[in-house]
């Protein structure tokens, strides 16, 4: 029973922050319709920001978090404005090879900055966990579980309660309408692209303390970002935070019950099941066709 | 604007003609090593190790009368790349030999290139004792099999009265092969093996697995992999409130790193290890460890990279002491002279015994095993 009782806790930590990872992907992939191969390099990006302002600096850990946001966000900017927008209206394929490009191209120079061994970053929290009777959990960890609720809750907000995410739900819904109603479409595209972007790199930033950095650490991440966001259906915030919690539940118990070997197998068999039953996602309402 | 790009393309044309012409007067190893991915952090400190006895070695006028240059490639931690590397080492850059490929899966898939290009390679790290058992004649192994570390581990098994043992080792030949072995030994003492878990190389969150652990009947865990992981390991075994022994192998795990990046959690840990770079007067060749280890220190690089960097220097000397007794920088005439060589290494003498299925034997070397363990954030060694 404590095991069972540890992996439950284990799931929670794990999956908020892979509930970060979607919720970011959810926007640029599942709303702007961009498969956004750079995702996982932003995260990448974060984790070294991180890395750069706390142990090359010697900056406070808290105040570094805010700074990789913000860096995320204006690099994330920058994506938008030099490769997408020159591309908008080409199809998808033009899109997804530039893409793939701008990924391979910011991991080499990653690569070439920081170098290929891992780097990791100290933090203000005790070593020692916080024990509650069977179950453990790190101070770290669940600093990590509240600072990703937070965000989480805070994108949902603005996509669902303010002018700039009704613009936004707007622009990717009708392009033409919303420009006519007077949305400003360009600047649209590039702050959901920036905020998707902040989004990633605020999961690395949050997530390179407690694992290592180094400069392919984002390939997994991107993998299981977008299993999430399938998971849960294109451009849902909610779907995408409970895609999150369900491959952690996934990942831990195939990993406690089934085989260790086969945990990262255990999420993308659920998502097999999911397309072939559900193949919108779990919490995709019915579209209109036409 | 065109006489400008004839100019460069004139250049270009200059440096590849003088660059080969330059490679002439060199005798040339090639180095396959995972420099990026899961192991780069061992395979930059091999690498390092290597230029040192390169450097060494052309300080003393070179062999056979050049000067010896080590191409260096990265094979990302891949079997895939790790192959492609072997190929390309050996026909574009034309090296009569090469040292590699650090892990057991990545040595695995150069052996076939080895067999087709009929090129010998010094392995310097690997532990999967498939290697030299397969029958692939052109590899030499300095490094231990896991079958050796755990004949060695089984002298202390009593003093450690173990009882019943989990493993959590990495996924691929490496780990798989060290359970194997260990549980082997083990059960032939009478210890009771437990559960067998494993990691993907790349996977940086353990915590189901060690959760599992955790609530086992068993009092210790023999963990397997490289020092990243390894880190990561006992952070979150201690996140965990996991208080079981921890033992370590395959000389990878660079104790001194451990002990800086998992603090007090790393206390109370065993590491069986190939080099004892704390105690220089106790490796089998003192002189020789002590001008390493201040090579390494003068060179900037951090000491806890002694434990693995020392293989690279190891097999490079061992490369350039064949190419010497060869007479010639040919692969046939390489591997034939491998079989004749007696070398000083760090950790031992190197002379290749015939291992694997007769007329097609591997060369084994028989280097020596440590266990040590950290107390108080200091290494201590243990007697095995």
């Amino acid at each position: 029973m404590s095991e069972f009782l540890q992996h439950l806790i284990n799931m929670l930590v794990l999956g908020g922050t892979y509930a970060l990872l979607g919720i970011g992907l959810t926007l640029i992939f599942g709303i702007m319709n961009v498969v956004n191969f750079t995702h996982g390099v932003l995260y990448t990006f974060g984790a070294y920001i991180m890395f750069i302002v706390v142990q090359q600096l010697g900056l406070n850990f808290f105040l570094a978090l805010p700074v990789a946001v913000l860096a995320g966000w204006l690099l994330g900017a920058a994506i938008e404005l030099t490769l997408l927008r020159p591309l908008r209206g080409s199809d998808i394929d033009t899109t997804m090879l530039v893409m793939i490009g701008a990924w391979i191209a910011m991991q080499s120079g990653a690569l070439w900055i920081w170098g290929g061994v891992a780097k990791s970053v100290t933090t203000p929290f005790p070593e020692a966990p916080l024990v509650l009777g069977p179950v453990s959990v790190s101070w770290l960890r669940l600093f990590v579980l509240a600072a990703a609720a937070m965000l989480i809750l805070v994108t949902y907000l603005l996509i669902n309660r303010t002018s700039l995410g009704r613009a936004m739900r707007a622009t990717f819904q009708d392009h033409d309408t919303a420009s006519l109603m007077g949305v400003n479409v360009d600047m649209i595209y590039t702050s959901t692209f920036a905020i998707g972007s902040s989004l990633a790199a605020a999961a690395g930033a949050l997530l390179g303390p407690v694992y290592v950095i180094f400069p392919q650490m984002g390939d997994l991440a991107a993998v299981k970002a977008f299993a999430i966001v399938i998971l849960g259906g294109l451009g849902n915030i909610t779907g995408a935070v409970v895609g999150g919690f369900i491959l952690a539940l996934a990942e831990e118990l195939g990993a406690g019950y089934v085989s260790s070997g086969y945990r990262d197998a255990m999420g993308f068999l659920i998502i097999i099941a999911v397309l072939i039953f559900r193949p919108t996602g779990l919490f995709a309402r019915a579209e209109r066709v036409g | 604007m065109t006489r400008a790009l004839g100019l460069v393309r004139t250049l270009a044309l200059a440096t590849a003609l003088f660059g080969s012409a330059a490679g002439a007067q060199t005798i040339k190893i090639g180095v396959n090593e995972p420099l990026t991915g899961a192991f780069a952090a061992s395979g930059t400190y091999v690498v390092n190790g290597a230029k040192i006895a390169a450097d060494e070695i052309n300080a003393k006028g070179g062999i056979l009368g050049k000067k010896i240059e080590l191409v260096i490639e990265d094979n990302k931690s891949n079997p895939t790349e790790a192959a492609a590397v072997a190929e390309k080492l050996i026909t574009s850059d034309k090296v009569p030999v090469l040292m590699g490929a650090w892990g057991s899966s990545l040595t695995l898939a150069v052996m076939p290139k080895l067999m087709e290009y009929e090129t010998p390679m010094v392995v310097e790290t690997s532990s999967s004792g498939k290697i030299t058992t397969t029958g692939n004649p052109f590899i030499f192994r300095i490094s231990p099999p896991s079958a050796v570390e755990a004949a060695a581990f089984k002298g202390i098994v009593d003093k450690l009265a173990l009882k019943k043992v989990d493993f959590l080792v990495i996924n691929n030949d490496w780990g798989r092969g060290t359970a194997e072995d260990f549980s082997k030994m083990m059960k032939d003492k009478g210890i009771s093996i437990g559960l067998v878990e494993t990691m993907d190389q790349g996977a940086q969150d353990m915590s189901a697995q060690l959760s599992k652990i955790k609530s086992s009947d068993s009092e210790t865990v023999i963990v397997t992999t490289a020092v990243d992981q390894l880190t990561l390991i006992f952070k979150q075994a201690a996140a965990l409130g996991l208080k079981k022994r921890i033992i370590t192998t395959g000389g990878s795990q660079n104790p001194d790193q451990i002990i800086a990046q998992a603090g007090a959690a790393a206390n109370g840990t065993m590491h069986l290890t190939t080099f004892l770079p704390w105690f220089p007067d106790k490796t089998p060749n003192p002189e020789a460890t002590n001008y390493f280890i201040t090579e390494w220190k003068k060179r900037g690089f951090e000491f806890a990279g002694c434990t693995e960097s020392f293989r690279g220097y190891d097999g490079i000397r061992t490369a350039a002491a064949a190419i010497e007794k060869a007479g010639k920088a040919e692969p046939a005439a390489i591997k034939a002279a491998l079989w004749n060589i007696n070398i000083k290494g760090l950790n031992g003498d190197i002379v290749f015994r015939k291992s694997g299925p007769e007329g097609k034997e591997s060369g084994q070397s028989q280097p020596n095993v440590y266990l040590i363990e950290i107390n108080g954030g200091k290494v201590e060694m243990k007697t095995l």
